[in-house]
C-alpha cells in the first residue's frame, strides 16, 4: 500500500514538475521557425537610418542589418515585416511577426506585453527639432505650445505632464514633420539619434535640436513574452552579446552614419574579452 | 462610492495585466476619455447639421433649370462620392490647409484660421452630404409630379415649391436612408485621429500607447461609446419619424 502510494505521490511529481516545465518552455515560436526555414522580423520603415526604405524600394537599416545577422545566425531564410510604433508590440503578440527590432524603448509597462531581451542594443533619449529662428533653449519655452509628436511614443506623456506642451500626435513620422514644416507646432519631439540623422540629411537647415537630451532610455528587441526565458530569448541575448563585444554595433552605426553613441562604447569595453589584445 | 470603484479596477488591474481600465482611477487619463467624447459629440453634430444642410442646398440645386448649376451638384457629388473620406481629411488638411490666412503668436508659428477639427467638420460633411444629395434627391423624385404641378397652378415660385410641398413629403421618404447615413457619419468621425483631432478614438490611442495593458478596456470603451452615440442619432431619428408621419401617406 505504501509502495503504491508513493509511486503515486512520485509519479505526480514528476507529471507536475513536466508540466510545468513544458508549459514555462513550449519554444513554439523557435520551432515553427526552424520548421519552416524562415524568420520573419518586424523592423520599422520610416525612421531613417536605423529602418527605412532606399531609393529602389527595399528596407535598408541599421536594425535590418541586425536582423539579417539574426537569420544568417539561425541559417533560416529572412522576411522583413514593416511595423508602426502603435502596432508593433500586438503584432508581435499575435504571432505575425516571429520577433521585432523596431527601435522600441525598453519600459517596464512594455516588458509586461513583450519579451524584451537583454543586454540591450542601443539608447537614444528624448529631444526636439525646431526652427532655428525661434531660438528655444529651454524644455519649458514649450509651454502651452503646439509641440507635434508622434502617436505611441512614451516620451509624449513625459513631455505633457513635465513641460506642460501642448502634443499635437500624429499616426506617422511623416505627417508630424510635415505638420513642423507647415509651422502648426513649434517642434517635433522624438528621439535624439533621429532627429540627429534628419538634421545632417541636408533637408533640415533652418532647424535645430536646441535642448539638452532627457529621458535617455535603452532601446530593446523583443521576442513573444512567453520565450523570454527560452531558447528564443536566450538566442538573442547571446547575439545581442557578441554584437557588443565584437564592436559590430559601432561598426553598424558608422555604417549608417549615425552619430556615435557612449552608450556602445561603454557596453563594448564592458562586455570586452579579458584576453583579447 | 467613487473611492470604492476607483479601488475595485486599481485591483482589477493588478489581478489581470490586460485589464487595465486607468482612466477609472486616474484622473488625467478619465479628462482624456471626457475630453475625447466630447470633442466626438461636437464633431457629430456639425457634421450632421451642415451634411444634411448641404443635402438639401444640393437636391433644390440639382433640380435647376440652370445647367451649369446642375452640373456644378454632379461634379461635387462624384468627387466626394467617389473618394474615401480619409485621403479628403489628408488632402484639405494637409493641402489645402496651406492656403488659407494665418495668424502668428509669436513670429514663427503659423497658426491657420481654420483649425485640424474645422478641416474635419468641413471634409467630413461635405462627404456625407454627397450621400445626402443623392438620398434627398430619391425622396423629391418620389413626390408626384401631379403634387408640383398643383402647387404650380397655385401660383407658388419654384423655391417656394421646394421649401412648403416638395421638401416636407421628400423627407419623410428619404428619412430611413437619411437615417443610414448619419450612422455612417458618426462612425467616419474617428477618421479624424488622421489630422490628429483629439477626438475618442486619438484620445484612446494616446492612452493605450502610454499604458499598453489599458488596450483591451480602451477598445472596449469605444465601443460601447460608439454604440451609445449612434443609439442616440437612431432614436432621435425614429421619433422624428413617427412624429412627421402623416396617416396615410407612403405606406
Amino acid at each position: 500500500m505504501q509502495k503504491v502510494l508513493s509511486a503515486a505521490i512520485l509519479s505526480a511529481i514528476t507529471l507536475t514538475s513536466v508540466s510545468a516545465y513544458s508549459a514555462q518552455c513550449t519554444n513554439e515560436t523557435w520551432n515553427r521557425v526552424m520548421e519552416r526555414g524562415k524568420v520573419v522580423v518586424g523592423v520599422k520603415a520610416d525612421y531613417k537610418p536605423w529602418g527605412y526604405r532606399n531609393e529602389s524600394g527595399e528596407l535598408v537599416g541599421m536594425e535590418i542589418d541586425m536582423a539579417k545577422d539574426v537569420a544568417a545566425t539561425m541559417g533560416v531564410e529572412l522576411e522583413l515585416v514593416p511595423v508602426q510604433s502603435s502596432n508593433r508590440m500586438q503584432f508581435l503578440e499575435q504571432g505575425k511577426i516571429d520577433m521585432m527590432i523596431a527601435t522600441m524603448s525598453d519600459r517596464k509597462d512594455r516588458r509586461e506585453i513583450v519579451g524584451i531581451v537583454q543586454p540591450n542594443y542601443y539608447t537614444s533619449g528624448t529631444n526636439v527639432m525646431a526652427p532655428k529662428a525661434l531660438a528655444l533653449k529651454e524644455w519649458t519655452d514649450l509651454s502651452g505650445k503646439p509641440v507635434c509628436g508622434k502617436q505611441g511614443a512614451f516620451y509624449n506623456k513625459i513631455v505633457e505632464e513635465r513641460y506642460d506642451a501642448d502634443i499635437v500626435a500624429f499616426t506617422g513620422n511623416a505627417e508630424a514633420k510635415q505638420a513642423l514644416r507647415d509651422k502648426k507646432c513649434i517642434a517635433w519631439v522624438y528621439d535624439d539619434s533621429s532627429i540627429m540623422a534628419d538634421l545632417a540629411s541636408g533637408n533640415w537647415d533652418d532647424f535645430e535640436m536646441p535642448m539638452q537630451t532627457e529621458d535617455d532610455n535603452p532601446w530593446g528587441l523583443a521576442v513573444p513574452k512567453d520565450e523570454l526565458n527560452c531558447v528564443f530569448g536566450k538566442f538573442m541575448s547571446g547575439m545581442q552579446y557578441n554584437w557588443h563585444q565584437s564592436g559590430a554595433l559601432i561598426e553598424l552605426e558608422k555604417k549608417w552614419g549615425i552619430q556615435a553613441t557612449s552608450y556602445l562604447e561603454k557596453q563594448n569595453q564592458r562586455f570586452g574579452d579579458w584576453l583579447a589584445e | 462610492m467613487i473611492e470604492l470603484i476607483q479601488e475595485f479596477f486599481r485591483q482589477l488591474a493588478a489581478d489581470y495585466p490586460r485589464w487595465n481600465f486607468i482612466f477609472f482611477y486616474e484622473e488625467r487619463q478619465f479628462d482624456k476619455v471626457a475630453e475625447g467624447l466630447w470633442v466626438t459629440v461636437q464633431l457629430s453634430v456639425f457634421c450632421i447639421f451642415f451634411s444634411v444642410l448641404v443635402g438639401v442646398v444640393g437636391a433644390w440645386m440639382q433640380g435647376s433649370p440652370s445647367r451649369l448649376l446642375r452640373m456644378i451638384v454632379q461634379g461635387y457629388i462624384q468627387f466626394f462620392r467617389n473618394t474615401p473620406p480619409l485621403v479628403q481629411l489628408l488632402f484639405f488638411y494637409f493641402a489645402l490647409g496651406q492656403f488659407t490666412p494665418t495668424h502668428s503668436p509669436d513670429g514663427w508659428l503659423e497658426v491657420p484660421i481654420i483649425s485640424n477639427v474645422g478641416w474635419a467638420v468641413i471634409s467630413l460633411s461635405l462627404f456625407a452630404g454627397a450621400f445626402n444629395v443623392e438620398i434627398f434627391r430619391a425622396g423629391i423624385e418620389a413626390v408626384p409630379e401631379s403634387t408640383r404641378e398643383a402647387s404650380d397652378s397655385l401660383g407658388f415660385t419654384r423655391l417656394q415649391t421646394y421649401g412648403y410641398i416638395v421638401l416636407p413629403l421628400a423627407l419623410r421618404i428619404c428619412l430611413p436612408s437619411l437615417n443610414n447615413n448619419l450612422v455612417n457619419l458618426v462612425k467616419t468621425t474617428t477618421q479624424a485621429f488622421a489630422i490628429a483631432v483629439p477626438e475618442m478614438l486619438y484620445q484612446s490611442v494616446t492612452i493605450w500607447n502610454d499604458y499598453p495593458s489599458a488596450q483591451n478596456p480602451m477598445m472596449l470603451v469605444l465601443f460601447v461609446v460608439y454604440i451609445l452615440l449612434v443609439g442616440v442619432v437612431v432614436m432621435s431619428m425614429n421619433r422624428w419619424e413617427r412624429a412627421m408621419k402623416i396617416p396615410g401617406y407612403g405606406t
